[in-house]
């Protein structure tokens, strides 16, 4: 029982991280009907960043935690957006109205040059960040001495994501680029006649994505410790299927998918194996493409003759 | 006569210089911000501490920040000039590429016979005819990718899973069974099919993108269970002694076993190591040779034809009695063999195979070849991969830098020529064979 | 020779989610006639087609189509590709479907996929270069070639597809479904965007197609001098139900067709120039 709890917390915080990025795979999917394949690697970036910072901070002298973690964080979504815009802008932009696999293999160029960038800029090592955030709260002890540790860290992440998603949410419904969001959901073309700058909105989209990615990485870099350029592969691939489990295109549906795409790593690391946790999370994407292709909260499509 | 005259200058007289500046300095700052972080500050390992090091770079972001505005500048008036021109006139690169097919050089069949002499020109250069072998390998692969990719239209982001499967196929098949390389050369391209069939069934029946994200997941679960399944895989440390093949069963040995000959005494040589690199180059150009004639024929039988309208416009094919699914399966099955047969020549020339050689970096190589090389096109792909292969050769400097400039060239490829660098699409038939089209 | 039902529609209803596109929809269509679905804008008929030729499967309602040998296909039933491919219904699109970037003549080699498959003995004969093979894709070119002189195309025949002029682009959609020698042939809005020329000239043809290969034409057509000119039986539809069902004659006549196209008021009430111009169109 005590075990279970503490996958159950485990599984949470990995998976408001997978529900993060796969926000951002949902909103770009939403407007503009293509996988942003570099949506990893953005994330990926948002987590060097954070180290570069947080080393930046030490050698100012700023150690004071939730100082330091603040302006990381500011420094990390204003980097990392800058990053997301700029992707759209090259790889994505130019290719609106091209053949079919056109925007999907440039993405896929996009992640491999900004793995690489990364790797020659910062080096293949593993990038350490010493543990920033630590202890926690104990929730309960069994018999045997098995602590349930509910860390800050974990606190932190799951309350986070949650602000976000609160945020998200009334900035998709209640303004005015919300609407132009929805709008060009709809139909890009008929928005653009009606006035909506389908670009700037694509673009912020976009920047949207790669806040909530480099908040995500932020998050797994307090609470592995340890970063690599190869990190936005795996997750980005997880963010995916937790994006298609929960239905590709609504926001909610991601956040739950990445939920449960958390809780089942957590699980089967837990209960059966952990080397095979990665190959039970596209089993379960394979699944889901098989019997329930909408995903969980998505909308069947219609095919237009 | 006056009419021609500015509109052969007007290209050029309409180049706004203050807009263009305004543009490049624009874009040369994006690139300072985004190059501030990664490029100017540079995190390593302290000794003796847990903690990063820091360093900065500002003179490469400096650098980087002053290419960026050049090039920037240099694309602007490249693509005014050049790609756009006045209504009713061809911009200038189209008249330049336009006139390079009238050429017909027979740059296939020449490229042919230089494969062929490599070994003869290069006799008792073992390193250049590895090479050559290495960029044959590629040359396979790309070739059985782009059935895939360039006639079929799917997008396989796991290709290497079913180069392992072959490589596998053999190594293993030896290990428990003892079977020789010539045996296991078509099972390893029928396992590779059957796997291809078994990851097609359920997803070909989905939409494209979804089948790239599969396909990519596959090949992580195939490199996973490599890893990790060590009774059967042999682990992170692979399987090691996995033979040579033999020519018409006479090895490649100093020393014949008992009642056999090797190669070098049955022809009357002095024995020299040579000889199997220079065999293996003739086993693979055989192979990569047959790839390519399977697929050229391929693309003239109805199958073929099939793959190419499904690439177009899947609804029609319906419409027209086309099974969507088993069609595009065939494409799967068949891209998926010519990599097994690909990875089974890889483990019997490596003699040793682990995960390593079958990450996902493997599969955005051959990709890439397939992309650069011009989707569909049999020439673009084999020299992409010459090229893909020979130029981190030349420096390791290049090397360095290979994955990022191949990320770098995909995206300009898709930007600038989505078709490709020498696509131009030969019909399969022809109704009236003699008129040019 | 008495006409002979061919296609049967029962009762047939598509529902999505809460609307209903066709309401209890029944007619029969004979064989070796052309049958034209005409209605209002948003009345159904594509999606009539739809279900026809299996892109949508119908929430309820069995639609029949019976072989001149007497076997009957139950076309709701099946796949969409089957229902070309065994059943025999060829299909053009509103918006051009046509393989853009290969020629004319490969588009209608496509057409030609299932017997050339079989022929190339499912592509493994075909790879060896068997001459039985050759020999059937001799007479799938000369069959193309038949159809591409109906069409007035083989002087384009080797052109991509995607660079002919649009008229040229309707017939060769025509074209492309008579190679798979289908039993009926639906047209969903094939005089759209034609000019008066081409669209007589689509009027002898598909005549001809009637009257040479004797077989059923259905037909989704908003071009009113082309229903009235060629069809032999109407149906008409209005928000999803059957409003008329007869000759262009009858139909014409019909008053609840007059209503649902001009709306409720009496159509004597119109300005006199515009009644002209409708009687010309063939509406009134």
């Amino acid at each position: 029982m005590e075990y279970f709890l503490q996958q159950l917390i485990n599984g949470l915080t990995l998976g408001s991280i997978y529900g993060l990025i796969a926000i951002g795979y949902t909103m770009v999917y939403g407007i503009i009907g293509m996988i942003n394949f570099a949506h990893g690697d953005i994330y990926m970036i948002g987590a060097f960043i954070c180290v570069i910072t947080f080393t930046i901070l030490g050698v100012v002298g700023i150690t004071w935690v939730p100082l330091a973690l603040l302006i990381v964080l500011i420094v990390s979504v204003m980097f990392t957006a800058a990053y997301g815009w700029a992707v759209e802008r090259i790889a994505y932009r130019p290719l609106r109205g091209s053949f079919r696999l056109a925007p999907l293999i440039s993405a896929i160029g996009m992640s491999i040059f900004l793995q690489n960038y990364v790797q020659i800029a910062q080096g293949a090592r593993v990038k350490p960040l010493p543990p920033l955030i630590q202890g926690g709260v104990v929730l309960m002890e069994s018999a045997n001495g098995f602590a349930v540790r509910f860390s800050y860290i974990q606190m932190i992440a799951i309350a986070v994501t949650v602000i976000l998603m609160i945020g998200l949410t009334y900035t998709i419904t209640r303004t005015p680029l919300g609407r132009s969001q929805r709008a060009c959901e709809q139909d890009r073309f008929m928005a653009a006649l009606l006035g909506v700058n389908v670009d700037r909105t694509i673009s912020l989209t976009f920047v949207m994505g790669a806040v909530l990615a480099a908040v995500a990485g932020v998050m797994v870099s307090l609470y592995y410790g340890v970063i690599d350029f190869f990190i936005g592969f795996l997750a980005g691939l997880k963010a995916f299927t937790a994006a298609v489990l929960g239905g590709i295109g609504s926001m909610p549906g991601a956040m739950l998918g990445g939920v449960i795409i958390g809780l089942i790593e957590a699980f089967w690391s837990a209960y059966f194996s952990i080397e095979y946790k990665d190959v039970a999370v596209f089993g379960i994407l394979v699944l889901v493409l098989i019997f329930l292709p909408t995903g969980i909260l998505g909308r069947p499509e219609v095919e237009k003759v | 006569m006056s009419a021609s005259a500015t509109t052969a200058t007007s290209p050029r007289a309409g180049l706004d210089i203050p807009a263009l500046l305004k543009d490049a300095a624009l874009t040369a700052f994006v690139a300072l911000i985004l190059a501030i972080p990664l490029v100017g500050f540079e995190t390593f390992d302290k000794s003796g501490s847990t903690s990063l090091g820091l360093r900065t770079r500002w003179g490469a972001v400096a650098i980087g920040v002053v290419a960026v505005f050049f090039g920037r500048l240099v694309m602007q008036v490249w693509r005014q000039t050049m790609l756009s021109a006045q209504p009713g006139q061809v911009p200038l690169w189209d008249r330049v590429a336009g006139s390079v097919p009238k050429v017909k050089l027979p740059f296939g069949p020449f490229l042919i016979v230089f494969a062929i002499l490599v070994p003869i020109l290069w006799s008792g250069n073992a390193y250049v005819i590895d090479i050559g072998i290495t960029v044959l390998i590629y040359v396979m692969l790309g070739w059985g990718l782009n059935v895939v990719v360039g006639l079929a239209g799917l997008l396989d982001l796991g290709y290497v899973a079913f180069y392992a499967v072959g490589a596998y196929s053999y190594a293993l098949l030896y290990h428990h069974f003892g079977l020789t390389f010539w045996e296991c050369l078509p099972l390893a391209g029928l396992f590779a099919a059957t796997f291809g069939v078994i990851l097609g069934f359920p997803v070909l029946r989905l939409r494209g993108d979804y089948l790239a994200i599969v396909t990519l997941g596959f090949g992580e679960i195939i490199r996973v269970v490599l890893i990790n399944w060590s009774d059967f895989t042999g682990g992170p440390n692979g399987i090691a002694s996995i033979p040579r093949p033999s020519f018409f069963g006479m090895p490649f040995q100093a020393a014949a076993p008992e009642g056999k000959s090797t190669f070098a005494s049955f022809f009357g040589l002095e024995f020299s190591p040579i000889h199997r690199v220079i065999f293996l180059y003739y086993v693979i150009l055989a192979l990569a040779m047959l790839t390519n004639i399977v697929t050229l024929r391929l693309r003239k039988l109805p199958i073929g034809r099939a793959w190419e309208a499904l690439r177009e416009d899947e609804i029609a094919c319906r419409s027209l009695g086309i099974n969507p699914t088993n069609t595009k399966m065939t494409a799967f099955a068949i891209g998926a063999s010519l990599g097994g047969f690909a990875g089974a020549f890889f483990a019997t020339r490596q003699g040793f195979i682990s995960p390593e050689s079958f990450t996902f970096i493997e599969s955005a190589i051959i990709l890439a070849i397939v992309v650069l090389g011009g989707m569909g096109s049999q020439l673009g792909v084999a020299l992409a991969a010459l090229a893909l292969v020979v130029l981190p050769e030349l420096g390791r400097e290049f090397a360095q830098y290979r994955m990022l400039i191949f990320g770098a060239v995909m995206v300009v490829i898709m930007v600038w020529r989505p078709n490709g660098l020498l696509s131009s699409r030969e019909p399969s038939i022809k109704l009236n064979p003699g008129k040019g089209g | 020779m008495s006409k002979r039902p061919l296609l049967t529609v029962d009762h047939l209803t598509m529902r999505f989610g809460g609307l209903t596109a066709i309401d209890d929809l029944s007619f029969t269509a004979m064989d070796g006639e052309i049958t034209a679905i005409i209605g209002p804008n948003g009345a159904g008929k594509t999606t009539v087609f739809n279900c026809i030729t299996g892109f949508y499967k119908p929430t309820i309602g069995r639609i029949a189509l019976t072989h001149k040998d007497g076997r009957e296909h139950l076309l709701e039933r099946m796949d969409g590709f089957r229902i070309a491919q065994i059943a025999g219904v060829g299909r053009t699109f509103q918006n051009i479907r046509l393989f853009g970037s290969m020629t004319v003549l490969e588009n209608l080699m496509v057409a030609q996929h299932n017997p050339l498959m079989r022929a190339s003995g499912y592509t493994f004969l075909g790879l060896i270069g068997l001459p039985s093979f050759g020999r059937a894709e001799r007479e799938a070119v000369d069959f193309a070639r038949y159809w591409l002189d109906q069409t007035k195309l083989t002087d384009k025949a080797d052109w991509p597809a995607g660079s002919l002029p649009y008229g040229d682009q309707r017939r060769l959609e025509i074209a492309r479904a008579m190679c798979t020698r289908p039993v009926v042939l639906c047209l969903d809005e094939p005089a759209a965007g034609l000019n008066p020329r081409e669209s007589a000239d689509l009027n002898t043809l598909l005549l001809n197609i009637r009257d040479e290969q004797k077989i059923g034409l259905l037909l989704i057509e908003h071009d009113m001098s082309v229903v009235m000119k060629i069809s032999d039986h109407v149906v008409v539809l209005e928000y999803g139900r059957k409003i008329s069902d007869g000759t262009p004659e009858e139909v014409r006549h019909d008053p609840n067709v007059i209503r649902a196209y001009l709306g409720e008021e009496d159509v004597d009430e119109l300005p006199p120039e515009i009644v002209a111009d409708l009687k010309e169109e063939g509406i009134v």
